[in-house]
């Protein structure tokens, strides 16, 4: 009896608490900037696009919804000719995320990807590709591998030494 | 069988092999980097340490490296020891100092032995903040993509390529922690094998550059166990495919063919298969089939073949079953082989003698276990790539022997053994048209026409047996070349006698049985090799048909109103003007085939046939072995099987001969049961209900990727993964994970070892046999009853002819095979056609380098830029057959100038 007066005595006072409910869509709940929400594809600090193509993000997928085809400019720099992510079976995991060597591919807080028509769920590189450096502002992984592409030759990197020349007789 | 103690657990093991073999047969992970099963060891990389202990009593123990210390009877060792481990820890850690950052975009990544024993040893974070020494590149071709940063010194490359494939382009240079392994200046690799490189580097210092055309993961591939189709030796081949297009070939391990290498016309010459000109939907006079009339395809087929006099023409280079299937849906009397007439008569002859005579054909490895060769007119690296190889091991075998009995080393102690080799070489004789690369490794290198080969062949014969007759009128220098061949030949063990349809004369490859029959009779193990045009010839033959020269009499006797083509573009078969006639002549040609070609335009109705790469099928190599290729992935167009289409012009027309076969099982049995000499060939893999644990064979790594998003943009339900109904291996992802039957092997992949490396744990020890025996079947034994059929009829002697030349094939690793020329890499290394005379002959015609030769031939008029070379006999003129835009489909002949 004391128990059941003292629970209706707590939900009273319940009424002058600070509401937890969000009038969704008026109001919207701040979200973490980890939140795994909206899959996109960064940039570097330069404006490059910061997918390699080495498929690790694909790999790592556990619904494998994301397929992409590697490719080279003439720079000699990697991307994605296309990078396709199904986000009608993405599960928002974050694998891929984590997978990610260049930190390109990066889950945003964006809940808000609901569709009438399933199809358009299908996101193409243009639909995933923005124009940020999202949560990691000024890696760069060209400065960090030693893969050499235009504007940045063999020992360029970061803590490279000049490249060895072959012919020196100096020990 | 010595037993050795493993972290205290007794195993027995095999003797003469090194610790590190012992412990990766037994199926331990134990690190390696320098050892190569192929190459032996030099224990450069420190990383296969493992600990030695004097006795049981001994705890301290010694560290040693596994791959230099030989197996002893009760020895003593631990992998797992804190030491070792710790050692190799640290090795791995120092190698990483200087690598790059790379994995990502590096083409290894997914199938690096660095990063597999990176994992394995533990050694997950780097420490070590320092500079990294970095290098430059070079160009290397188009083959091969090099990028040194990624180098870890193992001296593989190396090994490799100037040790084992006599490579000389390509070396370490610079000294202490800079040496770098490339070549003295940019440029292409020269060698044939240059390929392999990207399957020894165990890092991704050299890659596949066809495949970063394309770049796709090793786990992404679809991948099937398929058969190389640029020659004639059949070596096993792993075909991957992402997206509908085929991207890497890879080696396939098989201890009886190709062991672990690819010559580079097979690695790089898949990409025909994707090619812009591939015939992708069936065409009735060069429209669309659904388009022409209404009517359906096999209503025009049928329309075309029903109480119609039909002809069909089989193909070298198409299945087994695809000729089967087309010689039973026509007849065989009205089946014709489409090979020129030239290779028509050497393959025939080639096989006769395998069939009638007391010799083997040597098997690729059973070659390059040979302790004396003989070569007649042949220039293998270029007809047979791979056969070189196995030549260029077999030179080492006595001095090897040698070294091992007079130094007391193994075989497997490589740095040893070649030092104590130095440059000897066992007997090796090779006379051919023209100087050959393998020349350089002879005792004795010979350059003749064909006729006077043969003629050298018969000489040896006839000091060998009493059974055959002398050559007269043969040159003193002939005659001592002869002597020292027989003399040669006598005293080896295991001699092989190579020839075949490289010389394009009948009289050398009769030469050739002769030698090896004479010494079969003097009781010598003597093998022989004969090459083959294209990758079924030998099948093909087998399979028995009218020659195409008589076709052409049929058809101009006005008898034919449809011929059925196989896989086959008859313009490289018969001259111009005799195929421009023969398609005159003929109302409709129904021809099955991959890309356009000339034949193609004379089509009537065009039907698009699968490569190798959608296609199952069996082939037959060189020396008679019959081998399964598979599918590798569902085109998703019409493109099918010949044999399937053909069957389904069986079905249309009522052919009583093909009624109830639907799928390759089939097929194969209906051979089986028709033809005896193809007995055998329904057991080389299991059929398609085999089953392991209930399941089928996944042709997709369990790490597959996008498979819910590769369709996606078409339509985002997925389709229903194809079906293979013809074998037991699947499309998918789905099926057993453990090892499959060795003739089925998709990928070779095991926990641990993504990298190629990983064939050690499909094999009953490393660098044996596959487990359940090497896949394959040799269909023809040699005819031991007692009789040699010895030829006898000495040709005569090859005498230049006042305005005459006699033209001799030339052959070309890169150019002469049909399909490999369409990949750009394989077309930029082809020459240009050209017509090789000798200086003499220059003066006789009054022209010189460079200059055009004009001349007719069969009313065809012929010009090519003249080539000098003197190593070409007098009246002779080399050249280079199977070019596109050749056109000449006949040599050896005599044409007037
Ligand atoms: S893991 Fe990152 S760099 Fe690699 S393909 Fe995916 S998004 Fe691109
Ligand atoms: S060689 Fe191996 S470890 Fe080195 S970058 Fe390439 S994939 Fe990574
Ligand atoms: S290039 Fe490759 S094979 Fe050669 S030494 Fe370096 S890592 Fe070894
Ligand atoms: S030797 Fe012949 S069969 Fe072997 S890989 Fe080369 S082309 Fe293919
Ligand atoms: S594998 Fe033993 S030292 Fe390299």
């Amino acid at each position: 009896m004391l128990s059941l007066v003292r629970s209706m005595w707590l939900i009273f006072l319940h009424m002058f608490h600070k509401r937890e409910t969000f009038q969704y869509p008026e109001q919207k709940a701040p979200l973490p900037a980890r939140w795994r929400g909206r899959i996109a594809l960064t940039r570097d600090p330069d404006g490059g696009e910061r997918c390699v193509g080495c498929y690790l993000c694909a790999a790592a997928c556990p619904v494998d919804c994301i397929s992409l085809q590697a490719t080279e400019d003439e720079s000699g720099r990697r991307y994605p000719e296309f990078f396709r992510i199904n986000f009608s079976r993405c599960i928002f995991c974050g694998f891929c995320e984590e997978a990610c060597p260049t930190y390109a591919i990066q889950l945003l807080p964006d809940y808000e990807m609901a569709e009438y028509n399933r199809q358009n769920l299908v996101y193409e590189k243009e639909d995933l590709l923005i124009n940020s450096e999202g949560k990691y502002p000024g890696y760069n992984y060209y400065n960090i591998a030693g893969l050499a592409i235009k504007g940045k030759d063999k020992g360029e990197a970061q803590d490279e030494e000049p490249p060895v020349d072959v012919k020196s007789l100096i020990p | 069988m010595p037993i050795i103690h493993i972290d205290n657990k007794p195993y027995e093991v095999k003797e003469g092999k090194n610790l590190l073999e012992a412990c990766l047969s037994l199926g331990l992970n134990l690190p390696y980097f320098c050892w190569h099963p192929a190459l032996g060891s030099v224990g450069a990389c420190r990383q296969c340490a493992v600990k030695v202990f004097k006795d049981e009593d001994d705890k301290k123990g010694r560290i040693v490296m596994s791959c230099m210390e030989p197996v002893k009877d009760n020895l003593r060792m631990s992998v797992d020891d804190s030491d070792a481990k710790s050692f190799r820890e640290h090795v791995i850690g120092w190698l990483m100092t200087n690598h790059p950052h790379d994995c990502a975009v590096c083409d290894e990544g997914g199938s690096c032995h660095l990063q597999d024993m990176t994992v394995m040893t533990g050694h997950a974070y780097r420490d070590y903040r320092f500079t990294k020494r970095t290098y430059s590149n070079q160009y290397l071709g188009p083959f091969l993509n090099h990028e040194m940063n990624r180098c870890i010194q193992c001296y593989r490359c190396v090994r490799f390529y100037k040790d084992f494939a006599g490579g000389k382009d390509l070396d370490v240079f610079a000294a202490h922690n800079h040496v770098y392994f490339g070549r003295q200046q940019d440029g292409t690799l020269e060698s044939e094998f240059s390929g392999n490189l990207a399957e020894i580097c165990p890092t991704g210092v050299f890659t596949d550059k066809t495949l970063k055309e394309h770049y796709t993961r090793k786990w992404d591939m679809t991948s099937a166990p398929s058969v190389c189709q640029g020659c004639g030796l059949g070596c096993n081949i792993i075909a991957g495919e992402r997206y509908g297009t085929v991207r890497q070939i890879t080696n396939r391990f098989n201890g009886d063919v190709n062991g672990y290498f690819l010559c580079d016309r097979g690695r790089y010459g898949y990409e025909f298969v994707n090619s812009k000109d591939r015939i992708k939907a069936p065409m009735v006079r060069h429209s669309p089939a659904e388009g022409s009339n209404g009517i359906p395809l096999m209503q025009h087929i049928r329309s075309k073949i029903v109480s119609k006099k039909v002809i069909g023409i089989g193909s070298p280079r198409a299945s087994l079953e695809s000729n089967f299937v087309l010689k039973q849906l026509v007849g065989a009397d009205n089946f014709y082989l489409g090979v020129s007439a030239a290779d028509h008569s050497l393959v025939s002859l080639a096989l006769k003698i395998l069939q009638q005579g007391p010799v083997r054909a040597a098997s690729l490895q059973e070659a390059a276990a040979a302790d004396a060769v003989l070569i007649l007119g042949e220039d293998v690296t270029n007809t047979a790539p791979m056969l070189a190889l196995s030549v260029r091991q077999a030179v080492r075998r006595i001095p090897v022997e040698q070294a091992i009995n007079n130094v007391h080393v193994p075989a497997w102690q490589d740095a040893a053994v070649r030092e104590a080799v130095q440059d000897s070489k066992g007997p090796l004789y090779i006379l051919n048209v023209l100087e050959t690369k393998l020349d350089e490794l002879a005792k004795g290198a010979y350059h003749t026409a064909p006729d006077n080969i043969a003629r050298i062949g018969f000489g040896v014969s006839h000091l060998l047996s009493d059974k055959m007759p002398e050559v007269t009128g043969m040159s003193d220098q002939g005659k001592a070349i002869a002597q020292e061949i027989a003399t040669t030949l006598k005293n080896a063990k295991n001699p092989l006698i190579i020839a075949g349809y490289g010389s394009g004369s009948e009289a050398v490859i009769k030469a050739a049985a002769n030698v090896a029959w004479a010494l079969h009779d003097l009781g010598i193990d003597a093998m022989l090799t004969f090459t083959v045009p294209e990758c079924n010839s030998m099948g093909l033959e087998m399979l028995g048909g009218h020659r195409l020269d008589t076709a052409m009499d049929q058809v101009l006797h006005d008898a034919v109103d449809t011929a059925i083509i196989l896989e086959n573009d008859l313009y490289r078969r018969l001259n111009h003007h005799t195929a421009n006639h023969f398609f005159k002549s003929i109302k409709d040609i129904i021809l099955l085939d991959h890309l356009y070609n000339p034949t193609a335009e004379k089509a009537t109705v065009l039907l698009p046939a699968g490569t190798f790469a959608e296609s199952d099928g069996t082939l037959v190599n060189n020396e008679s072995r019959a081998q399964r290729f598979f599918q590798v992935f569902t085109p998703g167009t019409d493109v099918q099987e010949s044999w399937r289409w053909l069957l389904q012009a069986g079905v249309a027309t009522g052919n009583a001969s093909l009624a109830g076969l639907v799928h390759l099982d089939d097929v194969v049995s209906a051979i089986a049961r028709t033809c005896k000499v193809f007995a055998g060939i329904d057991t080389l893999t299991p059929g398609a209900g085999f089953r392991i644990a209930g399941q089928k064979i996944p042709r997709e790594p369990h790490r597959y990727s996008g498979r819910t998003a590769m369709q996606a943009d078409v339509n985002v339900s997925e389709p229903k993964p194809p079906e293979d109904s013809d074998t037991a291996l699947s499309f998918t992802m789905e099926g057993y994970r453990g090892t499959p039957p060795s003739a089925m092997i998709p990928f070779f992949w095991s926990p641990g070892w993504n990298s190629v490396q990983s064939v050690n744990k499909f094999q009953v020890e490393t660098g044996g046999a596959l487990r359940d025996g090497n896949p394959g079947k040799r269909l023809i034994a040699p005819n031991v009853n007692g009789h040699t059929p010895f030829f006898t009829q000495v040709p005569e002697p090859f005498l230049p002819l006042a305005g005459h030349l006699l033209l001799v094939p030339l052959h070309h690793i890169y150019g002469s095979e049909e399909l490999s020329v369409h990949t750009p890499g394989i077309a930029e290394r082809m020459p240009a056609p050209y017509i090789m005379l000798h200086s003499e002959d220059a003066k006789r015609f009054q022209v010189a380098e460079g200059y055009l030769l004009h001349f007719i031939e069969n009313g065809h008029h012929y010009t090519l830029p003249v080539i000098i070379n003197d190593t070409l006999q007098q009246g002779a003129a080399g050249i280079p057959v199977g070019l596109p835009n050749m056109e000449i489909a006949e040599a050896p002949q005599l044409i007037k100038i």
